[in-house]
């Protein structure tokens, strides 16, 4: 009984992954009704659920961007928590779609671990926080402290690089969420926590005394954060990725969560209406409808209103435009031409 | 018929039962293959001999952030076997002593044990773990609170400072360094070498010595005195080792942010070994109770006639035959200890597990590899464990002529 029950199950599973194969990720999409979402275990702000168990942020709102494009509700997405440990394995298993979760574009992640980003929704760069009481002003005087880090997270590299460049020691305190990071950091365990300036931002913000922390001036590496899918399926990879453009093109060319409908018919730039899907039938190119940004944008806003009601000034965690501004602006964010 | 051969029927349906298996681990293997391929992945284990790049904080050997990855998962191990032989010495002495008085007839001490037998039995090991780093972090205090002229926390006797990031003890340092014996990648200090051998010299010393007593007593009938002797053995070696090379305690002191000099004890390492060691001394304690009991009370009334003080019957009479019972579950005990030292990432204590199964296996993105590798080390160790025990057990259980 036992054994013909294990057989049974090896069958059935075998079956399951056949059919899995054989469908793209598209497809497995539409058919689900659902997208699913790699995203952070929580960080304020990027991506947590709210009070009602709501998941509300920056990164959790491309995801509803991308359910709104694929399958036109905005709402049709579960979230999956992933630590950075655990992020990559469940995406290159297919327990997730795409992975929108503060995560770094390197080189070793996608050639080697068989990833495509496609793009980023997030110019960071990694600093470190202090409690005020410290009277450090500077990282390099941090010789001999203890630092908090998640592993597994380019961090942890940069860090060791860092301490390492300038000669000073410290004692690295690994932990493997965000929260956990925050407990230690605030009951003294160590003096120093390191993470990338935006999440830094965010967990003060939900610190009891944000006013009791700085972070420090110095910004220590790279961090171009952006949305990751598998490698192996272009057309999944294309969608997600022009999404983003979409998104980002939409604040270049004025377009709104309000004004969506009106510029659809009202624009006489040409540009405005292949986004928007009036010509030029992109969405069809895309295996979606020619709606698909439109409604991408009435979901979620372009990129700065995304920006502006998750993360920027008026919102608790406070985050200049900085480098996330647009080209036009003197800024990194540069969508490719609708043409 | 040959369906009615018993014989025939259940060698068929074992070379069945084979093939069946055989053929689902195939399959597993080819799905394997076949997936990897697919994701264009290979199966390698160059990561090994590539660079790290992150730094580990307890660090038995030499490593730094530029050394190779197997460098570091080798520095996980060493942590991960430290964490279970003190581990198995800390659990045992708990074990045996909360076993022993559980039997006590005290009514106190005896119900005092049960609680802590039974708390620490029925709430799950991680937890412990979490409970014991928990409270290091959040109930002792800070370094900064040492420092002043009037500060508000004190070290132990000026040698101990118990902080929230640890507890720093005095080490033992040498003012005449004999140098490292170099054995490949690990380098052990001759310093220790010499001290380890003396201790080694000095046990099989007294326990000639002993033997040397229980002849005389047997020819005699006098057992002569042994216990100056017994301290003389131990302490004279040492004591010419301290004055030769010079042995002198290096005290923590605040400096910076931390404290320096000293054994640093991290918070990470106290919550895995308190956690797991007062956890699997529960179990222990059950085992050595259950042995105890195995033995008839007819034994203690036996000793009790002869004249044997109550501590003289349980060392002499009932111990001796008690750990005939007690060893095999002790062993299971000691594997389910050092297996539990996996748990180390969840406080943050860089094993095997969080080296080589954690962040090598996120940085390279080697699964398949880094977890292979774990699974041959941990078993290794187990049986590496099993195999020792089962010596001991040999040793002293019933010798049947």
């Amino acid at each position: 009984m036992r054994k013909s029950v294990f057989v049974g199950a090896f069958a059935a599973s075998a079956l399951v992954a056949g059919l899995a194969q054989a469908q793209s990720t598209l497809e497995q999409v539409k058919n689900r009704g659902e997208l699913v979402c790699g995203s952070n275990t929580g960080q304020v702000g990027f991506g947590a659920p709210d009070a009602n168990g709501v998941w509300q942020g920056f990164d959790v709102g491309f995801c509803r961007a991308l359910a709104a494009a694929v399958l036109g509700d905005p709402m049709a997405v579960t979230f999956v928590p992933l630590t950075s440990q655990t992020r990559f394995s469940a995406l290159a298993s297919s327990e997730v779609d795409v992975l929108a979760r503060n995560t770094t574009w390197t080189f070793t992640r996608d050639v080697d671990l068989s990833l495509t980003f496609v793009g980023t929704n997030y110019y960071d760069g990694q600093g470190f926080m202090v409690n005020r009481e410290l009277g450090v002003s500077s990282a390099l005087e941090l010789d001999g402290a203890t630092v908090c880090i998640q592993t597994g997270t380019t961090t942890e590299l940069n860090l060791a690089d860092y301490f390492r460049i300038n000669g000073m020691d410290y004692e690295p305190v690994p932990v493997d969420t965000a929260a956990e990071a925050q407990q230690q950091y605030l009951a003294g365990a160590c003096d120093v926590y390191t993470d990338d300036v935006s999440a830094l931002a965010s967990s003060r913000a939900a610190f009891a005394e944000p006013g009791d922390h700085v972070i420090l001036p110095e910004v220590v590496s790279k961090e171009p954060l952006g949305p990751v899918v598998r490698q192996g399926d272009d057309n999944w990879a294309d969608i997600v990725q022009w999404t983003l453009f979409a998104l980002i093109a939409a604040e270049e060319l004025g377009v709104t969560s309000a004004n969506v409908e009106e510029m659809k018919t009202g624009s006489n730039n040409p540009e405005v209406g292949r986004l928007l899907g009036t010509t030029g039938g992109f969405g069809d190119m895309l295996g979606l409808d020619n709606d698909w940004a439109a409604r991408a944008i009435a979901a979620v806003g372009n990129y700065g209103e995304l920006f502006a009601n998750t993360i920027g000034d008026q919102t608790p965690i406070g985050l200049a435009r900085g480098l996330n501004a647009q080209w036009t602006q003197g800024g990194l964010l540069y969508a490719p031409p609708f043409r | 018929m040959l369906l009615y051969d018993q014989r025939y029927r259940s060698i068929t349906i074992q070379i069945f039962a084979l093939f069946l298996l055989m053929l689902g681990a195939a399959w597993l293997i080819d799905n394997v293959i076949s997936n990897m391929r697919l994701l264009g992945r290979s199966f390698s284990f160059n990561f090994l001999w590539q660079s790290a790049g992150y730094d580990i904080n307890q660090r038995p050997i030499a490593y730094d952030s530029t050394m190779s990855h197997g460098r570091a998962a080798l520095v996980g191990f060493l942590n991960t076997v430290i964490l279970a032989i003190l581990g198995c010495i800390f659990a045992t002495v708990l074990g045996v002593l909360a076993g022993v008085l559980r039997l006590s007839s005290n009514w106190i001490v005896s119900r005092l044990i049960t609680v802590y037998v039974e708390i620490f039995r029925n709430i799950p090991t991680l937890i412990w773990i979490l409970i014991f780093g928990a409270v290091m972090a959040e109930s002792m205090p800070a370094p900064s609170a040492f420092r002043g002229d009037d500060p508000a926390s004190s070290m132990i006797f000026d040698a101990i400072a118990i902080t929230n990031r640890g507890v720093y003890i005095p080490s033992i340092l040498f003012t005449t360094d004999l140098g490292a014996l170099q054995l490949g990648p690990v380098a052990p200090s001759l310093n220790w070498l010499l001290i380890f051998a003396i201790l080694i010299g000095s046990v099989f010393a007294n326990r000639a010595l002993i033997a040397h007593a229980t002849r005389t007593q047997n020819a005699t009938g006098i057992r002569p005195k042994t216990w100056w002797k017994s301290i003389l053995i131990f302490l004279v070696p040492l004591a010419v080792v301290k004055l030769s090379l010079g042995v002198y305690l290096d005290y923590p002191e605040l400096r910076g942010f931390n404290f320096a000099g000293g054994t640093h004890l991290r918070n990470s390492f106290l919550a895995m070994w308190l956690g797991l060691s007062f956890y699997t001394g529960a179990f222990i304690a059950e085992i050595v109770r259950g042995g105890i009991l195995a033995i008839t009370k007819g034994q203690t009334e036996a000793a009790f006639a002869l004249g044997l003080q109550p501590g003289k019957t349980m060392r002499l009479v009932i111990l001796p035959q008690a750990l005939r019972v007690i060893i095999p579950p002790l062993i299971s005990q000691y594997l389910n200890l050092t297996k539990n030292t996996s748990l180390g990432l969840a406080v943050g204590y860089m094993d095997l597990r969080s080296t080589l199964g954690g962040i090598t296996i996120n940085q390279t993105g080697r699964e398949l590899e880094g977890m292979f590798l774990l699974m041959l080390t941990y078993l290794a160790i187990s049986l590496t464990i099993s195999a020792l025990m089962n010596v001991y057990n040999s040793r002293i259980k019933l010798k049947e002529r």
